[in-house]
């Protein structure tokens, strides 16, 4: 029986591994508003655009405004890949040329959708939203900026929540804010300021290259909060972080951002400080070694009082 | 009593005081930083950062200089270990520093033009300069440039292995000058090493 028992294990094993791309390709899979999109994307998925023009009776073909190109694939990986294009957009976009009056619609919010339901109550949205309306953001530029200056509505997905891949992470949320502090034109849609280079800005931070790919912006920007998992009051910059010690210590405040997610142990097996750090970093004064330390008390300790007692046996056999 | 020596020339001299003083500001800057705390700041992280960082290039000079100096002038040879007698000798010494010396016996190795060093000050001289510095300085400078070196080793990051590595080595070459200093005080007088350190007779 229990020969058998172990010729079913390779057997099991295979067909999982078998059945693993399929389990894969499920996840992955187009949803069934892809036929519906297509209508759309064949406009605004291409840099090209063919329409039949009725006045003079042939086809145009004619460039797409890059602003309003949609990226196929980003978008079928997106929170709201499941979306019809007209589930957001007025249905009369069907019809081309669209109505001008069309642009005027208004747009739905985040929380049209995702208030008060109890099926995104961990995401804490109307916190969320508490907080951007406190951000430097929405008090200097009030109804301009919106979520979906951060959210692109056509490609954002969560990340920080469910990507194990800090480093991914990490670009991915940078690159949110670098759309407009590394770009001058979706900057310029809201002020007439010119764009401060964040890299000269940031100077002052040693080794800035390795910092930028290693924390994200709202580390050292954003109030940390202990209830959501992404703090989202960006304050002046005044109130940035600028202490090195508040992340380059034991208590580092990557433990209460970066890896809120990962840090319920605070000490590993083979007693590193800050441990779930270590698997992609490794940060000075945050990464100390328990067993070190106590070795190197005990060492420095028992030196010491070695030099003691020979320098008084020499000073009472003078 | 006996003729006086020049052992330490001037080029030595100045290597070591340089080396001696930049290393102890390595020590304290290290020191800071592996024990930084928001409540307790020894000295300001990014200050300790700059301070550790120029300190550590300093320190490096000195290095090669000690090396040059050992390679084209007499001094090198002193460093040079007699594999196949070296433990007999070491016993020797040792039962010299913890027993001998209190029975105000002669030091088995005397100081002389050809033997600057006795056998354990040959040996550790000859580990901390030889080995421990390199291994100090290669892994300080690989945090300083973390670009070049490798992702990760076994598991675990490169820049934490070097980490390690590096706090390890800076650790045993603290305890080596601790040691090394009390030893120093054992001379015809207790500051007679030191001055000769100063002004290069013994
Ligand atoms: C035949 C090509 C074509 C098709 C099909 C098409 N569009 Fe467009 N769309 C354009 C062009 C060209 C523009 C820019 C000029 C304009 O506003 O008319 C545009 C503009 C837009 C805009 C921006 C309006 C503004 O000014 O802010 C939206 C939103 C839009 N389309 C949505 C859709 C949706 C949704 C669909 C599918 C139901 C769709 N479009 C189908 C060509 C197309
Ligand atoms: C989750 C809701 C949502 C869905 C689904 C959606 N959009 Fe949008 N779309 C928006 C919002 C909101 C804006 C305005 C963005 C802004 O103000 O920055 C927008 C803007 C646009 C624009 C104008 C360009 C721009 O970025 O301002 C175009 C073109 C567009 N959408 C096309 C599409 C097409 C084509 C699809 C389907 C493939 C689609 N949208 C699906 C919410 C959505
Ligand atoms: C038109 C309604 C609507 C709007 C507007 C909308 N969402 Fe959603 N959102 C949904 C629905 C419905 C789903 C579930 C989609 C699915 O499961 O396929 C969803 C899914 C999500 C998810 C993923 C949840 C999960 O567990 O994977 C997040 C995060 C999210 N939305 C955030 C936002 C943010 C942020 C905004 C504004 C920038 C926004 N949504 C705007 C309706 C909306
Ligand atoms: C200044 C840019 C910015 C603005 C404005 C912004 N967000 Fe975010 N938001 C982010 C970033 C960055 C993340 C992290 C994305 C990730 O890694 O999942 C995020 C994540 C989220 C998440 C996912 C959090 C989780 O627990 O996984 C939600 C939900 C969300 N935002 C909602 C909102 C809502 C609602 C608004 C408007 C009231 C808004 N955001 C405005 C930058 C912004
Ligand atoms: C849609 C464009 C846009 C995005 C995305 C964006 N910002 Fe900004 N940000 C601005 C603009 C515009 C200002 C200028 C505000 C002003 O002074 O009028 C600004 C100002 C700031 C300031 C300076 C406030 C001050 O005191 O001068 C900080 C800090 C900041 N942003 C951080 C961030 C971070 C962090 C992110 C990513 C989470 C981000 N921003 C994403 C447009 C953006
Ligand atoms: C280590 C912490 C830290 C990180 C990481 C960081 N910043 Fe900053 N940032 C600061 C501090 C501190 C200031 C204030 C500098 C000053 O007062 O000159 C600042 C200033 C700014 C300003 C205002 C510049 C000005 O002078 O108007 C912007 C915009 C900004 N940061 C954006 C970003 C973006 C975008 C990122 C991510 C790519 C980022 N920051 C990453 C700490 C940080
Ligand atoms: C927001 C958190 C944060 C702040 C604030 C911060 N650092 Fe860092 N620092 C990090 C992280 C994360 C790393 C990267 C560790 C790694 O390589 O994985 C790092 C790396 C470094 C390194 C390179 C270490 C090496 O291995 O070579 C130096 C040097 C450094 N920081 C100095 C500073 C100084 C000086 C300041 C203050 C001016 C500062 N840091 C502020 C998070 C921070
Ligand atoms: C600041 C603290 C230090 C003091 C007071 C000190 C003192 C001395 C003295 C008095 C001597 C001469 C006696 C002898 O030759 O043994 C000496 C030699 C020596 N010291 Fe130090 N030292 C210090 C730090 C260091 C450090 C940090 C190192 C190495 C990392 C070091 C390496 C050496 C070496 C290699 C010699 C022998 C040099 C030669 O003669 O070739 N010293 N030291």
């Amino acid at each position: 029986m229990q020969k058998r028992q172990i010729y079913l294990l390779p057997a099991l094993l295979f067909t999982f591994l078998w059945c693993l791309p399929v389990l894969c390709l499920a996840e992955e899979e187009i949803p069934e508003s892809a036929s519906q999109n297509q209508k759309c994307l064949k406009c605004h998925g291409q840099r090209f655009y063919f329409y039949h023009n009725e006045f003079v009776g042939k086809e145009v073909k004619d460039r797409m405004n890059p602003y309003f190109l949609i990226d196929s694939a980003q978008y079928y990986k997106s929170n709201h890949r499941s979306f019809v294009c007209t589930d957001c957009h007025s249905s009369d976009y069907r019809n081309f040329p669209h109505d001008g009056n069309l642009r005027m619609e208004p747009k739905f919010n985040c929380l049209d959708c995702h208030g008060g339901d109890e099926t995104y109550a961990h995401f804490h949205f109307e916190k969320i939203e508490e907080e951007f309306l406190a951000s430097v953001h929405s008090t200097k530029h009030s109804e301009d900026f919106t979520c979906w200056m951060c959210h692109n509505p056509h490609s954002y997905r969560i990340s920080a929540r469910n990507n194990e891949n800090i480093g991914e992470v990490i670009v991915y949320d940078n690159d949110i804010c670098l759309s407009c502090h590394a770009n001058i034109e979706k900057y310029q849609l809201l002020t007439n300021l010119t764009n401060p280079n964040v890299l000269v800005t940031h100077e002052w931070l040693p080794n800035q290259a390795l910092h930028f790919s290693k924390v994200r912006c709202i580390e050292c920007h954003t109030e940390v909060d202990r209830d959501i998992l992404v703090a989202h009051k960006v304050q002046e910059k005044e109130k940035a972080v600028r202490k090195c010690v508040e992340c380059h210590s034991q208590n580092s405040l990557l433990m209460a951002t970066l890896y809120k997610f990962e840090s319920v142990e605070k000490r590993s097996s083979l007693g590193f400080f800050n441990a779930t750090i270590l698997g992609e970093h490794y940060i000075i004064g945050a990464n100390r070694n328990y067993y070190l330390n106590v070795v190197s008390f005990i060492v420095f300790g028992l030196t010491f009082i070695g030099i003691i007692i020979h320098a008084i046996l020499r000073f009472i056999n003078k | 009593m006996e003729e006086k020596l020049y052992l330490y020339p001037v080029w030595l001299r100045i290597w070591h005081w340089i080396n001696g003083l930049f290393f102890l500001i390595l020590l304290f800057t290290g020191l800071s930083l592996q024990y930084s705390s928001v409540e307790y700041p020894l000295i300001r992280f990014d200050i300790a950062v700059s301070f550790h960082n120029i300190s550590g290039i300093i320190l490096t000079i000195g290095f090669i200089m000690f090396l040059i100096g050992n390679k084209f002038t007499k001094n090198g040879k002193f460093y040079r270990i007699n594999w196949s007698i070296i433990l007999i000798e070491l016993i020797k010494q040792f039962r010299y520093y913890t027993w001998g010396i209190f029975k105000h016996e002669k030091s088995p190795f005397p100081i002389n033009t050809e033997r600057k060093f006795n056998p354990l000050q040959k040996i550790s001289y000859v580990g901390a300069m030889y080995i421990l510095m390199p291994i100090l300085i290669i892994s300080g400078f690989g945090l300083i440039f973390p670009e070049l070196l490798p992702g990760r080793v076994f598991q675990i990051s490169g820049i934490h292995l070097t980490g390690l590595i590096h706090i390890i080595a800076g650790f045993a070459l603290s305890v080596f000058m601790l040691i090394h200093i009390y030893f120093c005080t054992i001379g015809k007088t207790p500051t007679s090493n030191f001055k000769s350190m100063i002004n290069g007779w013994h």
